[in-house]
């Protein structure tokens, strides 16, 4: 049996239960990604089908470093690589490790409907209980970084679980492992801003000004953090989100509209139960019978000519 | 299918049975189980300290192989990653290395050395006891024939320069130092290693 029971929840996707989340003295956890340290060689890639027990089916080559095209239900994280020309005229190869970010205010929970899908731990860590899953997709539309995907052989939806797994026994995850640069990081979430802050002001004198932290507040912030020397440009990172945003439609649906329906219902239920209180049911009388009996021969005698 | 009456209501009498456990609570471990994190697969494998056997960085790795080494359970290797105790790479391991697995349980993978005889065109397998003793066979033959054992001038050299070995690198220490007097030993100055490559 595993460690991780209800207690260990501070979220459930469609539940109206609050977790107890009784364990919280539970230490919050991050991944920190330093995107000015990573070679783009794709170690954390391989660890992480290789812990994941992951073959997704080999592709073509596109003309592009990416490989794998796109994430997937079978692939997890995924080197996504940008060239960019910078104000000097100079090339700048972005590379970013893309993969589920683990929001402090997960869109994909928000969104699905189906009890106890999509869970977040005591940790931080947003995971997918397969189990539970119903393969709707919403999930894919609420996520504000596109991660999730939908396997064409099961319909449930996949992303990083950050190695729930390894992270319940007390090891770091596979790609964090691997990493011959350093450039992925693993520990207490507060540690990991401390590190980042560090590498931050080493960045910003080595000319790079705009160097700094990606933990977006819009999801309150994330459990898998970036350092992007251009911080003030993360769309240039292949398409990190500069604001990240919960779609307006899962927030009003799952935020006002749902509250507005259970009124809306309830409302119904009260003014039928006052209806029946003050009306009472419909009762005829054998007056009533007689009339409609007299007009329904009536009707006959008018159509038989 | 045909029952009688006693068989009709001993089944309704067992599912009922059946039925009545899950509602108390009896049989939901395994969905309780499935809800619940992916279990540890690494908790009862066995550890092994290896050496990547990919370039000369020689990384430290750890492979886990599923069994507990009892006598009637066959181990068989389930998962490879980096040794955090190796000064080398303490722990990372590159995408290569991360793949190792892969590399273990390819169908492509040679076990055992092949021979193509001079003349031959097709490789066939061989016993280790045949290749070594040929190896052997013919740099016996070789240094016999080439070694140079004074200069011009008559000073001892000691040489065999006909003959070269190419050593791996991803060795400890105590295992360069034996190759190295091996080589060194008979003679060899042609000697490089993996390294280079």
């Amino acid at each position: 049996m595993s460690d991780m029971q209800s207690q260990d929840y501070v979220r459930r996707s469609a539940s109206t239960m609050t977790p107890p989340s009784a364990r919280n003295v539970e230490d919050q956890v991050a991944k920190l990604i330093d995107v000015s340290r990573c070679i783009g060689c794709k170690a954390c890639q391989a660890a992480c089908m290789e812990w994941n027990n992951l073959r997704p089916e080999i592709g073509h080559f596109e003309g592009s470093y990416e490989n794998p095209n796109d994430l997937g239900p079978s692939v997890w994280t995924l080197m996504k690589f940008n060239e960019y020309e910078n104000e000097q005229g100079n090339l700048e190869w972005l590379i970013r490790k893309d993969g589920c970010m683990h929001c402090e205010d997960p869109g994909c929970l928000k969104a699905c409907p189906a009890p106890g899908a999509i869970v977040q731990y005591a940790n931080g860590i947003v995971d997918f209980i397969s189990d539970k899953c119903i393969g709707c997709g919403y999930c894919v539309k609420g996520c504000p970084f596109n991660i999730p995907r939908i396997s064409k052989t099961d319909h449930k939806s996949y992303k990083c679980t950050l190695c729930s797994d390894r992270v319940t026994v007390g090891l770091e995850p596979a790609c964090v492992k691997a990493c011959p640069t350093g450039a992925i990081m693993f520990g207490a979430k507060t540690d990991m801003q401390h590190q980042a802050a560090e590498r931050i002001v080493d960045l910003k004198a080595r000319g790079f000004a705009h160097a700094g932290l990606y933990d977006p507040p819009e999801v309150q912030g994330t459990h898998v953090m970036y350092v992007l020397h251009h911080a003030d440009k993360p769309s240039l990172y292949s398409g990190l989100p500069d604001k990240p945003h919960i779609s307006t439609l899962v927030q009003a649906w799952k935020g006002l509209y749902k509250p507005l329906a259970v009124a809306a219902v309830a409302l119904a239920a009260i003014g039928a139960f006052f209806h029946w209180i003050t009306i009472g049911p419909n009762e005829t009388t054998e007056e009533d019978e007689a009339e409609a009996r007299r007009e329904m021969r009536e009707t006959e005698e008018e159509q038989a000519p | 299918m045909a029952l009688t009456r006693r068989e009709f209501i001993k089944l309704t009498g067992m599912g009922l049975a059946a039925s009545s456990l899950g509602v108390m609570g009896f049989g939901a471990s395994g969905v309780a189980q499935a809800a619940a994190v992916r279990p540890f697969k690494l908790t009862h494998a066995t550890e092994t300290r290896n050496t990547c056997t990919y370039c000369s960085v020689a990384c430290g790795i750890l492979i886990y192989s599923m069994g507990d080494k009892a006598k009637n359970a066959r181990s068989n290797i389930i998962h490879i990653e980096g040794d955090p105790d190796h000064p080398v790479n303490r722990g990372t391991l590159c995408p290569k290395g991360s793949a190792l697995l892969d590399i273990v349980h390819a169908p492509t993978r040679l076990k055992a050395p092949r021979y193509r005889e001079p003349g031959g065109t097709e490789f066939r397998e061989v016993t280790w006891d045949f290749a070594l003793d040929r190896i052997a066979r013919l740099m016996k033959d070789d240094r016999d024939k080439h070694f140079i054992a004074t200069n011009a001038a008559g000073t001892t050299v000691n040489r065999w320069t006909s003959t070269g070995m190419l050593a791996a690198s991803a060795s400890s220490s105590e295992t360069a130092y034996l190759t190295w007097k091996v080589a060194r030993s008979l003679g060899m100055v042609v000697f490089d290693n993996q390294a280079r490559v």
